[in-house]
């Protein structure tokens, strides 16, 4: 219904993203500044982006965060599904307000409670601290995210389903591979490539949990940032950019190129 | 009793089917919480019948259904199948199979792997596994689509693959929940004859849900009339039709207009004196006293309607039409009797005249056979 | 399927995975930061004194004391930086509403190819680097920064704004990276409302505004307020957006608790920070678990 959307409307929509994607371009722009200071235009080059490839510290960090980010993003799929199905299907039991608290509770708490929370744990039970702390910490919050993707998912599942695959012989746990994992699919992608990021981008929490051998890149470039803005960093800033348009794009073309088959098979479904 | 008995499809019905029933559901209760969802339903079901569980929507019939099909379990009672207790076997192991009425194909997999799906589960061998896809994908007329996926399918065609996918196994039962209520008048109309025709050729016993009265009397041997998780009569078609047992009955399957009054007298046909003042005789049924308070129901189609008195003195009422509805093949008249009471009489249109002959407004006089009448005991 | 032995215990087994998991990385800690918060700071490692005492008897020994609770009581720069932060997280939350919902509106009602681009369009920034989001503020806001550049070459002024490093910079900083996170809910919200509604409405003669006041604004409410929650519960404990684009009158008890925590190595008052905040936050947190609950298809 366009009679809904005002001349407001539309302004507010231009002005919006004018706002979101504004800074987001003057980095971009900047980035290929020639000169040190990156409000002033000095001609182009893409120098940073050298100086990039050859800072072992951000190289080091981009790495050790990418590691934790995968391991993160994978187990926390598979707690948040499971969280999922413990919420949306197995009825009533013990403890389940207490559970369904600690499952979204993750969504909004504060940085920096959790992350003193977390770190206190793993002092208190004498835990070494690094990478395996960073990580088990943000499994912890992530799995609450990815709980709320596939819970989505599961409510829009016809239970039927599984109910048809057991009545036709199969035993719960093979219903539960062969039926529910497969239709669930694009829940779990998009659980485990929001968990991936959502580790990727935390600072605050690593930062508490990271023991002093162990840097994430979001620490390193947050030291960097405190002792003033670089060109650098806007050569990263645009890199991580990039790769998530890019990402997103084939995302979104895959998923449009399914809906159009789907519309083209539903076409077919009428003739017969 | 041999319990493991081959499950032969087309085994006649054997002699002591008759002593002991091939499906017998024994007090069984569902309670959600407080909510009584099946009340103690006692049913036997004999080898080969076509079974109805006929009911208002959220009676309890798809409860009952999936207590046969294992996918839930009864509070109180026992089912047994073919003399086995199978009250706690989980669905997965049970010899029954079962028709969702959402078809719940899966959107994943083709026609054909959705039909093999049971069968894989049971480790049939490849070879015979692709043997039987195709015979059953031949039963329902669907061997050009065994690649498509149930999306590219119409409603018709999915409902066929749900019936093939569940009878691809050789359940000893087969239970469907509303086959048909996703069709089109037209189309579940036909499959109507196509779902009678296979059951009579492989011969399994079937039980079907459905909250269609024309439905339940096409499909059914013997149909169980429920109502608020209780089995209120059991009968053939032509029993539950003609003969209801009680109100409820009487009024779900058709229309019916029920007339309240107090027995007059027990000597030869019964005479029944009605609150609207005509007295109206039947034949006896069952036992009554002089006094007792009743009713007695006359079908609408069994209701003649003219401008002359009749003859008779019994089962004659005058009144006024109200409304008439031209229906094509019927019209409906209603009439306001004399005592107040709003009659509904379904004549045949057999002549073809633009000219009715009973119009708006004018008086009528109502009669029927004495067999037409029919007593109901229980309370309004 | 309830019965089977197999079933119950995969069914235990999937629950008590997370279960556990969250119980112990979870809800552990903040028993840990309870009870820290009643301790006192030493130079040891770990850096606090012990709370409870094992004297022989059945019970440990209570040692701990209020005086953390006390200090923060006590000195203005907490109470101060408390206040601060929900004024800041209010209004932020009002201004992301006042952008987010017209925004959300816009999308929901606009044609249908559109609004998956669009929608993409507000979800991209949010998958970015929010540090790296926050920092090219700081380009632009600076003294001689990109707009103060622009603005003085233009002619506009004279003189720089100081526009970085105070309350403005924070709020703009808040607004900018939490406003998908009023957006989204509201979006889906809108999106999932019955427009005949709308059109009965107007059939019955209401005015479009007058429309949008009684019908879409009521229907709407629970995404307002799980928007609204996703906003102001975490930029209550903000740390990053105080710290890089805030001035040093920017008090905020996310900053507050870090400073305590990295630069004087006060453990126990650091609790004692996280217990205040959690404090103020337990009734927006269980009223955005009910909304939750609600939109996750929860069983009541
Ligand atoms: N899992 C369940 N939990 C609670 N109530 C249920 C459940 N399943 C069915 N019911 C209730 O039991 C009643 C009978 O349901 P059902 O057997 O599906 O009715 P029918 O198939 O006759 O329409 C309904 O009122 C329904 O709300
Ligand atoms: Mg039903």
């Amino acid at each position: 219904m366009n009679r809904g959307v005002s001349w407001f409307n539309v302004t507010m929509l231009i002005l919006g993203f004018v706002f979101l994607y504004a800074p987001i371009a003057l980095l971009i722009l900047f980035s290929f500044n020639a000169g040190k200071l990156v409000s002033v235009w000095s001609g182009f080059s893409t120098k940073w982006y050298g100086e990039l490839l050859y800072n072992e510290q951000i190289l080091q960090a981009a790495w050790v965060s990418l590691k934790i980010a995968s391991i993160n993003a994978t187990a926390a799929t598979i707690l948040g599904t499971l969280t999922a199905f413990a919420l949306n299907r197995f009825g009533r039991f013990r403890g389940r307000t207490l559970f369904t608290g600690m499952a979204t509770a993750p969504l909004v708490m504060p940085d920096v409670i959790t992350g003193l929370a977390t770190l206190l744990l793993f002092v208190g039970i004498g835990w070494a601290r690094g990478m395996s702390t960073i990580t088990i910490a943000h499994i912890t919050f992530s799995l609450a995210f990815v709980a709320v993707i596939v819970r989505a998912r599961i409510a829009s599942l016809d239970m039927s389903l599984e109910e048809a695959a057991m009545d036709l012989g199969a035993r719960p746990l093979k219903t539960f591979i062969v039926i529910v994992v497969p239709l669930l699919a694009p829940a779990l992608v998009s659980g485990w490539l929001l968990a991936f990021t959502l580790s990727l981008d935390d600072l605050v929490i690593a930062s508490f949990v990271a023991g002093p051998g162990a840097s994430t890149l979001p620490m390193v470039v947050f030291s960097k940032v405190r002792l003033g803005v670089s060109p650098e960093i806007n050569a990263l800033g645009t890199i991580i950019v990039l790769v998530v348009t890019i990402c997103i794009v084939i995302a979104a073309t895959v998923f449009q190129r399914q809906e159009r088959r789907r519309a083209i098979d539903d076409q077919m479904a009428q003739r017969g | 009793m041999n319990s493991k008995s081959s499950s032969a499809p087309a085994a006649a019905p054997a002699t002591n089917a008759i002593t002991s029933p091939y499906i017998r559901i024994e007090n069984v209760t569902k309670r959600f919480g407080s909510f009584v969802a099946v009340d103690n339903v006692s049913l036997d079901i004999q080898r080969n019948e076509f079974f109805a569980l006929l009911g208002a929507s959220g009676c309890g019939k798809s409860t009952l259904l999936r207590m046969l099909a294992g996918l839930e379990t009864p509070t109180e009672g026992r089912i047994l199948i073919d003399g086995q207790d199978m009250t706690h076997v989980p669905p997965y192991e049970r010899p029954v199979n079962m028709m969702f009425q959402s078809y719940a194909l899966f959107p994943h997999m083709t026609v054909a792997d959705n039909v093999a799906f049971g069968l894989k589960q049971d480790r049939m061998p490849a070879d015979q596994i692709k043997r039987r896809v195709a015979e059953m994908l031949e039963l329902v007329q669907l061997e050009r689509f065994a690649t498509r996926k149930p999306h590219q399918l119409s409603g018709g065609q999915r409902q066929r693959v749900a019936l093939a996918r569940s009878l691809a196994k050789h359940p000893k039962l087969l239970l469907l929940d509303e086959p048909l209520a996703a069709l089109d008048k037209k189309l579940r109309e036909q499959t109507q004859f196509e779902l009678m025709n296979i059951q009579e050729e492989i011969g399994i016993t079937f039980i079907v849900v459905t909250h269609d009265q024309e439905e339940a009397m096409t499909l059914a041997t013997r149909i169980a009339v429920m109502n608020n998780g209780v089995i209120l009569q059991i009968g053939s078609p032509t029993e539950v039709y003609e003969f209801p047992g009680n109100r409820f009955v009487a009024d779900f399957l058709g229309s019916i207009n029920l007339f309240e009054g107090v027995v007059e007298s027990i000597d030869g046909p019964l005479v029944v004196k009605t609150e609207a003042g005509p007295m109206m005789e039947l034949e006896a049924r069952g036992e009554v006293s002089a006094g007792q308070k009743v009713a007695v129901a006359v079908r609408p189609e069994k209701i003649a309607i003219g401008k002359e008195r009749p003859s008779q003195s019994m089962n004659a009422c005058h009144g006024q039409v109200v409304e008439i509805a031209y229906q094509g093949s019927v019209s409906i008249y209603r009439v306001k009797l004399d005592g107040g009471y709003m009659a509904r009489v379904n004549a045949q249109n057999e002549t073809r005249s633009a000219r009715r002959v009973i119009d708006w407004d004018d008086e009528v006089w109502l009669s029927w056979e004495r067999e037409a009448g029919v007593l109901l005991v229980d309370e309004a | 399927m309830k019965n089977g032995r197999f079933g119950i215990s995969g069914r235990t087994l999937a629950v008590a995975a997370p279960y556990l998991w969250l119980l112990v990385f979870f809800l552990a800690p903040f028993a840990i930061v309870l009870k820290l918060s009643f301790a006192e700071p030493l130079i040891a490692q770990p850096p606090y004194s012990a709370v409870f005492e094992w004297t022989g008897g059945l019970l440990p020994r209570f040692t701990g004391n209020f005086e953390n609770y006390a200090f923060l009581l006590s000195d203005d720069l907490y109470i101060n930086a408390y206040l601060n932060s929900i004024q800041i997280a209010l209004f932020s939350t009002l201004l992301c509403l006042a952008i987010g919902y017209p925004m959300a509106y816009g999308i929901a009602r606009a044609p249908g190819a559109w609004r998956n681009a669009l929608l993409m369009l507000v979800i991209l920034p949010f998958w970015t680097s929010f540090l790296i989001r926050v920092y090219a503020w700081i380009g632009i806001l600076k003294n001689n920064g990109i707009l103060n550049n622009v603005l003085i070459g233009l002619g506009i002024i004279d003189e720089p704004l100081d526009i970085l490093h105070n309350h403005f910079s924070v709020y703009l900083g808040i607004v900018y990276s939490y406003l998908p996170f009023m957006i989204l809910p509201l979006y889906a919200n809108l999106a999932r409302m019955d427009e005949s509604l709308l059109e009965a409405a107007a059939d019955l003669g209401c005015r479009p505004w007058k429309t949008f006041v009684s019908v879409t604004l009521p229907l709407s409410l629970p995404g307002i307020v799980a928007g609204s929650m996703l906003v102001f519960i975490p930029a209550v404990g903000e740390f990053v957006i105080p710290e890089l684009l805030g001035g040093p009158d920017t008090l905020m008890i996310g900053k507050i608790l870090w400073n305590e925590f990295f630069q004087n190595r006060d453990w126990p008052v650091a609790s004692a920070v996280a217990i205040a905040m959690l404090v103020l936050l337990v009734i927006p947190i269980v009223i955005f678990q009910h909304y939750q609950g609600k939109e996750a298809g929860d069983v009541k």
